[in-house]
């Protein structure tokens, strides 16, 4: 393989990434939750279910299942640790700040220190294609957010 | 028979590089690459003879006109059309079933009457007939496969009924291979009276085809997966019912006369091609026929079938996927959908780009295919004229090399090439 594209390729698929794509995190249901959605990406049949059980305005406990490629599932699961403890308001923040590092240039030293790990998500990136499998997870959790 | 190396000097794109290494291009089944003389029919159009066609007075117009009339004759013979007029131009297979479905579809199809399409086709051979079968109160019946991928026919008999008034099938699947028993399931049309339609986008590129012989009532095809540029594509239909159909859009060019409040409507074929059409593509649509039938479509389908078997046989000792689509070559074109239950297809799809290698991945338009094998997505490599058997031992090795990097947690290990 080339060596750029081999190192892309690894840094897409890094340690990770497939760590939590092979054991997936908080993947229980949560129940009773107080948020909740489903997303769907018809085109390739990724899938995300996210419940979110709040204590007062925390995320006490986040549930996520989800179906389909790598990117997907280990944004789905690093999005659920990520979640947990976090008030409404640090929620929609880091949201904004994932969906803006996907989209746009690499994060600020601030930004980075709000995602902690996942900026290894930053080198989808560089596969346009596979944006949206990172951002399924992301926009089910703006949906559940928006009730 | 070709010599497969020559033919490949004639697509320029095949001599480029993706990531540094060369272009393995097996997304044939999406569209094929052009050669040289179709690039080059559309320069000499625009460069040389570029004018409306019809009712031009000048040299340009007639030329032009010459050209394009030329290039319908080309594709009727090339089809096995009786005659030239029985050829309309369309944008793709999709405009061509469309545009059959609002005009044919519309005024034929009435309460009660029957439907009948596959399990195995495109979206663009299956949604429109939802929607003439919603409006006009139709029913809309779909022909199950074997777990083998082909049409299970053996209750064809309760779906091919005499309230059956069309039945719409693809010669061969773009998501399965298959290639579809046409004369069994066209004489099952004929004996209740029902007319066919094929879907000729795969078989038409792959194989000869020829509607006479078929005897279908109608047959839809793409001019860019037979190495044509996008945005043309054709419908043949049998005179006698193309005689009675009535205009799909309304404007210049279909008409005859036009007054105040009525108007009259142009021969065949302009009756159906409204507005100044895709000139230039037409043409080089002719092209595109004129080195297909140079190389012999007997050629082209024998060339298919020995790669696909090949890679069929390569593939099969991959334990880990499972090939998809009937393994019996006789009954299936260079189409090679497969899967693997643990890793998703645009993970392989990803990494075979790295590798330059470009093949398919996703419901490849038949999410209900997809929904009736319990899949979402399968990834698919498809076969041309100008693929190699090295080209089959490399997709082969990559997907061997990207099953051991996604299969297990040792995959830097692993990699020490």
């Amino acid at each position: 393989m080339a060596q750029n594209a081999q190192n892309e390729l690894d840094d897409l698929y890094g340690d990770v990434v497939l760590d939590h794509c092979r054991t997936p995190r908080n993947s229980d249901t949560v129940e009773p939750a107080d948020l909740r959605a489903d997303g769907v990406n018809p085109f390739c049949g990724d899938e995300v279910h996210l419940q979110i059980a709040l204590n007062d305005d925390q995320a006490a406990r986040v549930g996520v299942q989800s179906v389909g490629c790598s990117i997907n599932r280990a944004s789905a699961s690093m999005m659920s640790e990520a979640l947990t403890g976090k008030s409404r308001s640090d929620i929609v923040e880091l949201a904004k700040t994932f969906r803006a590092m996907l989209k746009g240039d690499a994060p600020s030293d601030d930004e980075r220190e709000d995602l902690g790990e996942l900026t290894v998500l930053e080198h989808v990136r560089e596969f346009p294609v596979r944006i949206k499998c990172a951002l399924l997870p992301w926009s089910t959790l703006e949906d559940a957010l928006a009730g | 028979m070709f010599d497969v190396n020559e033919i490949r000097k004639d697509f320029p794109i095949l001599q480029r590089e993706v990531y540094g290494k060369p272009l393995v291009y097996l997304d044939n089944a999406a569209t094929s690459q052009k050669p040289r003389i179709v690039i080059q029919a559309l320069t000499d159009y625009y460069e040389q003879y570029n004018s409306n066609v019809h009712r031009g007075v000048h040299a340009l117009s007639m030329e032009a006109t010459d050209k394009y009339e030329e290039a319908r004759h080309k594709v009727a013979k090339f089809i096995g059309a009786p005659k030239a007029e029985s050829v309309i131009w369309t944008r793709n297979t999709t405009e061509s079933i469309n545009l059959l479905a609002m005009t044919w579809g519309r005024d034929n199809i009435l309460p009660g009457d029957e439907i009948v399409v596959t399990q195995m086709e495109h979206h663009s051979n299956h949604v429109p007939w939802q929607k003439v079968a919603q409006d006009q109160q139709a029913v809309l019946k779909v022909i199950p496969l074997t777990k083998e991928g082909t049409l299970d026919v053996s209750d064809i008999d309760s779906y091919i009924t005499p309230k059956t008034k069309l039945v719409a099938f693809c010669h061969v699947s773009n998501s399965l291979g298959t290639i579809n028993p046409v004369k069994m399931l066209t004489k099952k049309a004929r004996a209740v009276g029902a007319k066919v339609l094929l879907d000729g986008a795969q078989s038409v590129p792959q194989m000869p085809v020829n509607v006479k012989e078929l005897d279908c009532d109608f047959m839809a095809f793409s001019g860019h997966k037979m190495m044509a540029p996008t945005g043309i594509g054709g419908l043949y239909v049998k005179m006698d019912i193309l005689e009675e159909m009535e205009p799909f859009m309304r404007g210049g060019e279909m008409v005859l006369e036009v007054w105040n409040d009525r108007a009259t409507w142009n021969d065949l074929p302009m009756k159906f091609e409204a507005g100044t059409p895709n000139i230039a593509d037409a043409i080089a649509m002719g092209a595109a026929v004129d080195y297909l039938s140079d190389l012999g479509m007997d050629n082209v389908r024998k060339h298919e079938a020995q790669l696909t078997e090949y890679a069929l046989t390569e593939m099969q000792k991959i334990e880990e996927i499972d090939l998809l689509g009937p393994m019996d070559v006789d009954i299936r074109g260079g189409i090679l959908p497969f899967h693997n239950s643990e890793i998703h297809p645009h993970d392989l799809g990803t990494f075979l780009d790295r590798e330059a290698i470009a093949i398919r991945t996703g419901h490849h338009c038949t999410m209900p295919l997809m929904r009736a094998m319990g899949l979402v997505a399968t990834a698919r490599a498809s076969l041309y004229v100008y693929n190699t058997e090295e080209e089959v031992d490399k997709l082969v090795s990559v997907l061997k090399d990207a099953l051991r990097y996604f299969g297990d947690g040792a995959k830097r290990a692993k990699r020490t090439r």
